[in-house]
């Protein structure tokens, strides 16, 4: 496939930054969007060019460090899918496709398609953890019984991979299915309950203070979540919230 | 519970309890409005106790007013603020892809409809007031009635009415099932609420648009 690649170029956090177009020819439909973009950098840095920036790191869907917004939807076309499970053979020979940072103002980019994540960690510092001694005699956590279901809702909910897809998709700039989600492993497990209060207006505190916007529920993140992370993490973000507002 | 409209999660909330006390006012609004079709001396006795009846007047008036008046205002502060939580728009942006139009475009539609409302309060609630108490003058006896027939008689009111609910139909479609979700209520009986959902948001508005083309072209 030969493909026209129209690629956000930024030198740093400061520089204005601008669309650059690249054309990669002899794409294989069986490589993966990050390995056509291993391509391009060989291309670019035997012409002597400075090659693309973009993050990955296991390059099999498990760590959340893969990102891009490409052709209009965080993590290309595909569904369920991060950017290194996205393959080629989703775009067509002779495809123009668009490759930006995930936008948002409390994502700023580092550089060409980096961005810095790390209002993810510290809203996760703000209470996404139960505190457990640690000393030696801890206690397995599967000596308290759970029930099926609920155990399976936290585990969906624990699949949250932190990608940012949620945030890079929503108009608004929402970081409430990443939030909904953690709090969420936690609100329905019986290790979760005792810090629960504390847990959910600090960490909604923390995504505030952030800069994320504001959500009206439009689902895009659902849709475009590699996930599969559902809008009821958020509904019972909600509730759990607004128990706690009136509590604390 | 201080300052539960500073967090994001609160606004959302007080946003959809205004958008459903609103829509439970809309379906008392269109049930009088049926009236008007069915039995106008009915409608025009209701339409008597609405406006005089002192609770009604008093009471539930101005909360009416104060939930219209916040819900508009929290729905600018929120796409102002939301505008800002993304400084750099993506050059290519495929938002039909993984949302519907409805609920990217609340803004617009509710901005609609707040022109629409500037424009009804003009053609029924000030007048109503004016009469009522600036001048002082009994409603005993009005015929409601003949009002609001003699107001569906003008073709460019009945056009602007109709675009108005096409445009409420489109907020409503995205707005009540979104209300319920915000209080956080997601469960299983959220697939019928959807389709419930559906149902009022399109069969209320032409219900509305059903009435007044009724009253235009019976007059
Ligand atoms: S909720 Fe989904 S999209 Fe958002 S950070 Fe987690 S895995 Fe990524
Ligand atoms: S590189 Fe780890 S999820 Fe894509």
């Amino acid at each position: 496939m030969n493909l026209t690649l129209k690629i956000w170029r930024q030198k740093n956090a400061n520089d204005k930054g601008k669309m650059v177009d690249y054309k990669i020819s002899d794409v294989s439909p069986d490589m993966s969007f990050l390995e056509m973009l291993d391509v391009l950098n060989e291309q670019l840095i035997n012409e002597g060019d400075e090659p693309v920036a973009f993050d990955h790191d296991c390059r099999e869907g498990i760590c959340g460090m893969c990102s891009l917004y490409i052709n209009g939807e965080a993590h290309g076309p595909d569904r369920g899918v991060t950017t290194c499970q996205l393959h080629m053979r989703m775009f067509k020979d002779g495809d123009t496709i668009f490759i930006e940072p995930f936008r948002a103002k409390a994502f700023p980019v580092i550089k060409d398609l980096v961005v810095d994540r790390g209002a993810f960690d510290r809203i996760q510092h703000a209470g996404g953890f139960i505190s457990v001694n640690t000393s030696g005699n801890t206690i397995d956590a599967n000596a308290i019984p759970v029930e099926k279901a609920d155990a399976d809702k936290a585990f969906e909910a624990a699949t949250c991979i932190g990608c940012g897809a949620c945030v890079a998709s929503c108009k608004n700039s929402s970081a409430m299915l990443f939030v909904g989600a953690k709090v969420s492993q936690f609100a329905l497990l019986p290790q979760g309950k005792v810090e629960a209060t504390d847990r959910v207006l600090n960490m909604v505190k923390q995504m505030d203070e952030e800069g994320f916007g504001n959500c009206t529920n439009t689902g895009a993140c659902e849709v475009e979540c590699p996930k599969g992370i559902s809008l009821e993490n958020i509904a019972r973000m909600n509730r759990e919230y607004l128990t706690a507002s009136l509590k604390g | 519970m201080s300052g539960i409209l500073n967090s994001s999660i609160g606004r959302k909330f007080a946003m959809a309890l205004s958008a459903l006390f609103l829509m439970f006012f809309l379906l008392q609004h269109f049930s009088i409005n049926l009236l008007s079709v069915t039995s106008p001396e009915t409608f025009n006795e209701v339409s008597y106790f609405m406006g005089n009846n002192p609770l009604v007047q008093y009471g539930l008036q101005p909360v009416l007013l104060i939930g219209v008046l916040f819900h508009f205002i929290m729905g600018f502060v929120l796409e102002i603020k939301n505008r800002k939580a993304r400084q750099i728009s993506y050059a290519k942006n495929n938002g039909g892809a993984n949302s519907t139009w409805m609920s990217r475009n609340m803004i617009w539609s509710g901005a609609a409809i707040l022109l629409f409302m500037i424009f009804h309060f003009n053609d029924f609630w000030v007048p109503e007031i004016v009469e009522k108490y600036v001048e002082g003058k009994s409603q005993v006896g009005k015929d409601f009635y003949a009002h609001v027939v003699h107001m569906f008689e003008n073709p460019i009111r009945v056009g602007v009415y109709v675009l108005a609910f096409v445009f409420l139909a489109l907020h409503l479609l995205h707005g009540f099932d979104s209300a319920f979700q915000s209080v956080g209520a997601n469960n299983k009986y959220t697939k019928g609420l959807k389709r419930f959902s559906k149902i009022y948001a399109i069969g209320i508005p032409v219900g509305f648009i059903i009435i007044a083309l009724v009253h235009h072209f019976n007059h």
